[in-house]
């Protein structure tokens, strides 16, 4: 008997799920209670951008094994294609109509964009795969910092569609939850483990008969659509968005992200996004030592990741593992007893 | 046509700086087969310890803080090296590639931290000591000429120590093959080593470069830099060494007559627009080797 779709998600990913609603859960008692600090009440909304952001990195790094050094860029198409819409928008409709069509027609533009840096995908692979992603981010920065309707160098004023956390945040906690469902969905159906043995071994995918030039147009396409989503609801949640920000350094925070969180993990680049975006804003008590902090943490954990004593510790420590250790304990001890 | 000579001398000038980081990417990618993204915080390494060594007394001469700057260098190299990219040798590239990140923000922060963020007044007492001179009517620059002479004797040195001397034929055979290499008694730790020291002395010598082509530096100054003599690593073939060289001098050269007859606003996007045509045309870069795929 066929059990209903949303069973079968649910059963198969609840970890995810319940981190997640009692994560938001959790933001919006602080949020809507006024319990959080200045810094956190602003970071709630661009840090569940952060999330959709990493997931659907992760869709190209993790799942297609492709390096992308160019989501910010998707991401910026995105915010400045919506939020142009979404101010003109702003003056007949209110905002809880503006901002969902802004979005998906932001994250359709950024489609498009995806579609065309995908194409050189199929030609490309690895580190040339990885400059040309950079050089398309670059070339977006340059086009968007140039263009007259966008602000240029000053950057678009957004004040006129500026919202507070309070009216953004559910809009985050659905964009959230639809990337994540749609991610985890894909991950676990015919269509990921297609993308995931083109990953795994393209010829052999090939054989197999599964088309690769489609695959990897799907994921640029379904991954920056996503990013260009997150991007309009970033620019509502600032006042003022220049395109400068979304440079390579933005994609590359967004590729730690993911790699800290875990290739091809859903779960763990969530987990990764909001322990990365609010660790610094948790060390801004020593302002100046926080980047500082935060690259030694980087080479930490990345150098500890890689020493086979830890990853055998690690390995252990799972939640199953915790529970038979201690179920484990009463049975070894009753055992000694016996004997 | 004055105008034409003029462009293309000072997108040779920039382009032999590109050529020289673009070396260090290569050379440590070929050899040791990761992305050294704290490459470009070295040339800003570089050109701190040359201001901080000039800035020490008033009769220290340029050239000395230029050895100091080297020095310094080649030893933050291998240490990176040692400490952070070695215990990585087996891991993921990924995992590698946000190593040297981690490393590059971490350069950058212990200098925003001992220098401050306010750019500081980069200059040397040779760069006056060479007066301009005109060919025609194209000037150039003192500047201009010591990096074009020394960029040529230093590509002209290192071809001759990969081709001609015992460890340059050592490290050919490693990023060969580093298991056939190790068996034939080659230590890939010790190449690896050099490769960066190498590397690491060529990014200093470009500090001194692009610090007097653009008279300031500050903590972010080696990212830019970096990044495109990356592409130009990327655009020649990455691995290969002449191709490093040609596509850090293509790239000067093709951003200097970009910003002269083009726009200037427009010569970044420009610059990766080629890059990314010329690698969908030709996937390896301009001279890097096709590779097959084995069935």
């Amino acid at each position: 008997m066929k059990t209903s779709f949303a069973k079968r998600f649910f059963s198969r990913n609840a970890v995810t799920v319940y981190l997640l609603v009692a994560f938001y859960v959790l933001v919006s008692v602080l949020l809507y209670g006024g319990g959080l600090s200045r810094q956190l009440y602003y970071m709630a909304v661009p840090l569940s951008c952060y999330i959709v952001l990493a997931v659907s990195l992760n869709l190209v790094v993790g799942l297609l094994g492709e390096l992308s050094l160019g989501h910010a860029g998707f991401m910026s198409v995105g915010l400045f294609s919506g939020c142009l819409l979404s101010i003109k928008l702003s003056t007949v409709l209110p905002i809880a109509v503006s901002l969902p069509i802004s979005m998906i027609v932001g994250g359709l533009l950024a489609a498009v964009i995806g579609l065309l840096v995908g194409l050189p995908a199929l030609r490309l692979k690895g580190d040339y795969l990885a400059i040309v992603t950079l050089g398309c981010g670059e070339i977006i920065k340059n086009v968007i910092t140039n263009l007259d309707v966008t602000g240029g160098a000053l950057g678009l004023n957004t004040l006129p569609i500026y919202s507070d956390p309070e009216t953004l945040l559910p809009f985050g906690i659905l964009l959230v939850f639809i990337t994540v469902i749609v991610m985890m969905n894909l991950k676990n159906s015919r269509h990921g483990r297609a993308i995931t043995a083109i990953r795994d071994n393209r010829i052999a995918a090939e054989a197999s008969g599964v088309n690769v030039t489609y695959y990897k147009l799907l994921v640029f396409v379904l991954a920056a659509f996503f990013a260009g989503m997150a991007g309009v609801l970033y620019g509502h949640a600032f006042s003022n968005v220049k395109a400068t920000t979304f440079d390579y350094n933005m994609s590359i925070e967004i590729l730690v992200i993911v790699v800290l969180g875990g290739m091809g993990s859903v779960r763990g680049s969530i987990i990764a996004a909001i322990l990365l975006r609010t660790l610094p804003e948790l060390l801004r008590e020593v302002s100046d030592y926080r980047m500082l902090a935060y690259s030694v943490l980087l080479i930490a954990i990345m150098l500890l990741n890689a020493s086979p004593k830890f990853v055998e510790l690690k390995g252990r420590w799972t939640l199953k593992n915790v529970l038979a250790f201690f179920k484990k304990k009463k049975t070894a001890s009753a055992v000694e007893k016996g004997e | 046509m004055t105008e034409f000579i003029q462009t293309l001398v000072s997108g040779l000038s920039l382009g032999s700086i590109y050529a020289l980081i673009a070396l260090g990417y290569t050379m440590v990618y070929g050899i040791a087969k990761m992305l050294n993204f704290a490459h470009g915080d070295i040339i800003m390494v570089g050109a701190y310890s040359v201001i901080s060594t000039v800035a020490l007394s008033t009769n220290i001469p340029g050239i000395v803080a230029v050895v100091v700057s080297i020095v310094v260098c080649a030893v933050l190299g291998v240490t990176i090296e040692f400490l952070a990219y070695r215990p990585l040798r087996k891991a993921p590239s990924l995992s590698v590639l946000i190593t040297a990140i981690g490393v590059s923000y971490l350069l950058q922060n212990l200098a925003l931290l001992i220098f401050g963020s306010q750019q500081k007044s980069f200059h040397l007492d040779f760069f006056d000591a060479i007066k301009p001179i005109y060919i025609g009517d194209v000037l150039i620059n003192g500047i201009t000429l010591i990096t074009l002479v020394v960029t040529i004797l230093i590509m002209i040195a290192l071809t001759i120590f990969i081709n001609g001397t015992r460890m340059g034929k050592a490290m050919r055979a490693v990023s060969e093959d580093k298991e056939a290499a190790e068996l034939m008694g080659i230590s890939v730790n010790k190449t690896i080593t050099v490769t960066f020291a190498i590397g690491s002395i060529l990014a200093a010598v470009a500090s001194v470069f692009y610090g007097g082509a653009y008279k300031y530096i500050k903590p972010t100054t080696g990212s830019m830099p970096g990044i495109k003599a990356f592409t130009a690593a990327v655009f020649g073939g990455i691995g290969s060494i002449p191709g490093a060289m040609l596509g850090g001098v293509l790239l000067g050269v093709i951003e200097q007559f970009a910003k002269a007859y083009i726009s200037t606003l427009w010569s970044d996007a420009i610059v990766f627009l080629v890059l990314v045509i010329v690698l969908v045309v030709k996937p390896t870069g301009l001279l890097g080797k096709k590779i097959s795929e084995k069935v």
